[in-house]
């Protein structure tokens, strides 16, 4: 390796954290307990989107150009998810986790992370199959508030519809997904119905505290961009708004094996990554 | 002295593979040690709508341990692990694997470039890079950061490769250390012993 190169990689690494630190102290989003891996890739993404060959450019425009912020908040936040994603998961909720949840008068759920609504609505529209709809209240939370009014709005394009028709049916629909949506203009509108069942809100696991008492969380492909710290601080959440004996449901290939949280829960599906808060001794 | 600074200790290898990947890795894999101190990190490009069956299918051909890759798991030396289905796989400090389901690169997810890209970060010049074949021009900007950190690249001979795109683009964008047949790589991988490796970049 050439002593430029170190030089390089040194400097990255003090760039990045004082362009952290300066994110921090100027706008209050708290990146230092994101996994430094998949932030460092999309910094360089951004770095190239903006024309800025160093991080201290960057930063130099991202301190004095707000507008740059919060398009360098999509370039850092932002997962492009599908409506009923990984559909077996979908199934193992109706099947292992809705039987409980209609024992339940009202219902309280979780959407953490939920960048721009496809599992919210994924997820309400399981729960009116379900005929549990019209009594439940879907939190769905996201810290980028570009991305919020994305999914307030409910529009998708309509060339993703048919790949979340394919996932629905595998989730073991009992409806239509076009039951759910008016295509016009080359986009789905999704059913206003749904939204009102939906809050929209700003929140961060990083910063923020438990808001309500829920039966579920579910919060997929979230944790993995998040450090050990972070991930246990968002676990310790969803553990203190769970209900007792309530259901958290995290992505396919992440697992609370690595977290200092895994004792609070048992695993309902295993396969599936679906949990059960342990009742107290 | 000169000889110290050019042998080195190996102690990850990263793979990329796209078409006939899983031929080409049922040469290597067989072929490493039981006694290897290096860790391996493998990403295949497959179908995104369906599991990996990779980590099984290997697992009965390697004297490694080998296994399917979880967030947030500590690197153990001597295992070989896959990027799952539809995930991209990488390095983190620790060191420590990672998972993300950001946007495809080179329409692939997994891909090899972010893999690449990220162990390079991570360990520097006790990296081993090896590009095999493939129909697509994922790995060729990985395999450029692996070199440009100080590791050592290999690339699959194009004539061996089953498809040579995605080793010509690797090729040509930066020179490699070493241009192998499959059985002269595997015979690399083969010295990956803890008592060695002591790979050389000419």
């Amino acid at each position: 390796m050439s002593v430029g190169e170190a030089a390089r990689g040194r400097e990255f690494d003090i760039e990045f954290r004082l362009l952290i630190d300066a994110i921090y102290h100027m706008y209050h989003y708290d990146f230092r307990g994101y996994a430094s891996a998949s932030l460092r890739r999309r910094m360089k993404t951004a770095m190239e989107r903006f024309g800025c060959p160093t991080l201290s450019q960057l930063q130099d425009r991202v301190v004095h150009e707000p507008q740059v912020f919060a398009a360098l908040l999509d370039y850092l936040t932002v997962q492009v998810s599908e409506m009923f994603r990984d559909p077996t998961y979908f199934r193992a909720l109706r099947e292992h986790v809705v039987p409980l949840l209609r024992t339940y008068p009202s219902l309280k759920v979780w959407v953490a992370g939920c960048s721009a609504g496809e599992e919210a609505y994924s997820i309400a529209i399981l729960l009116r199959e379900e005929r549990l709809l019209s009594r439940t209240l879907i939190y769905a939370t996201d810290i980028n508030p570009q991305v919020l009014s994305k999914a307030e709005a409910g529009i998708y394009d309509i060339d993703r519809i048919a790949g979340f028709t394919l996932n629905h049916r595998g989730s073991g629909a009992i409806s239509s997904l076009s039951d759910y949506y008016i295509a016009a203009y080359g986009r789905a509108v999704f059913d206003k119905s749904l939204r009102d069942h939906i809050v929209f809100s700003d929140h961060s696991l990083a910063t923020d505290s438990v808001f309500a008492e829920v039966q579920l969380v579910s919060c997929r492909n979230v944790l993995i961009y998040f450090n050990r710290e972070l991930q246990n601080r968002a676990l310790g959440l969803f553990h203190d708004s769970l209900c007792r004996q309530g259901f958290l449901g995290i992505g396919a290939k992440e697992t609370l094996k690595f977290s200092t949280q895994a004792g609070g829960f048992d695993s309902l599906v295993h396969q599936e990554k679906i949990y059960q808060k342990r009742s107290e001794p | 002295m000169e000889e110290a600074r050019l042998r080195r200790e190996i102690n990850a290898v990263v793979i990329g593979a796209s078409a006939g990947g899983v031929q080409a890795l049922s040469v290597l894999l067989p072929a490493l040690p039981a006694n290897s101190a290096a860790a391996l990190f493998i990403v295949v490009h497959l179908p995104r709508d369906r599991p990996s069956l990779l980590a099984e299918i290997f697992a009965r051909k390697c004297l490694l341990d080998v296994r399917e890759a979880q967030d947030k798991e500590p690197v153990v030396p001597g295992t070989v692990y896959f990027a799952p289905s539809n995930y991209h796989l990488l390095l983190d400090e620790g060191p420590q694997l990672a998972l993300s389901v950001d946007p495809l690169v080179h329409n692939s997810r997994p891909s090899i470039d972010v893999l690449f890209e990220s162990a390079a970060e991570v360990y520097r010049n006790r990296l081993l890079g090896i590009i095999l074949t493939g129909a697509n021009e994922d790995g060729a900007e990985g395999l450029a950061a692996v070199h440009d950190s100080g590791g050592i690249t290999v690339i699959q001979e194009p004539e061996t490769a089953q498809s040579p795109q995605m080793v010509m683009s690797a090729l040509r964008l930066r020179p490699p250390d070493h241009v192998l047949a499959l059985d002269r790589i595997a015979a690399l991988l083969s010295t990956l012993g803890t008592a060695g490796p002591m790979l050389q970049r000419p």
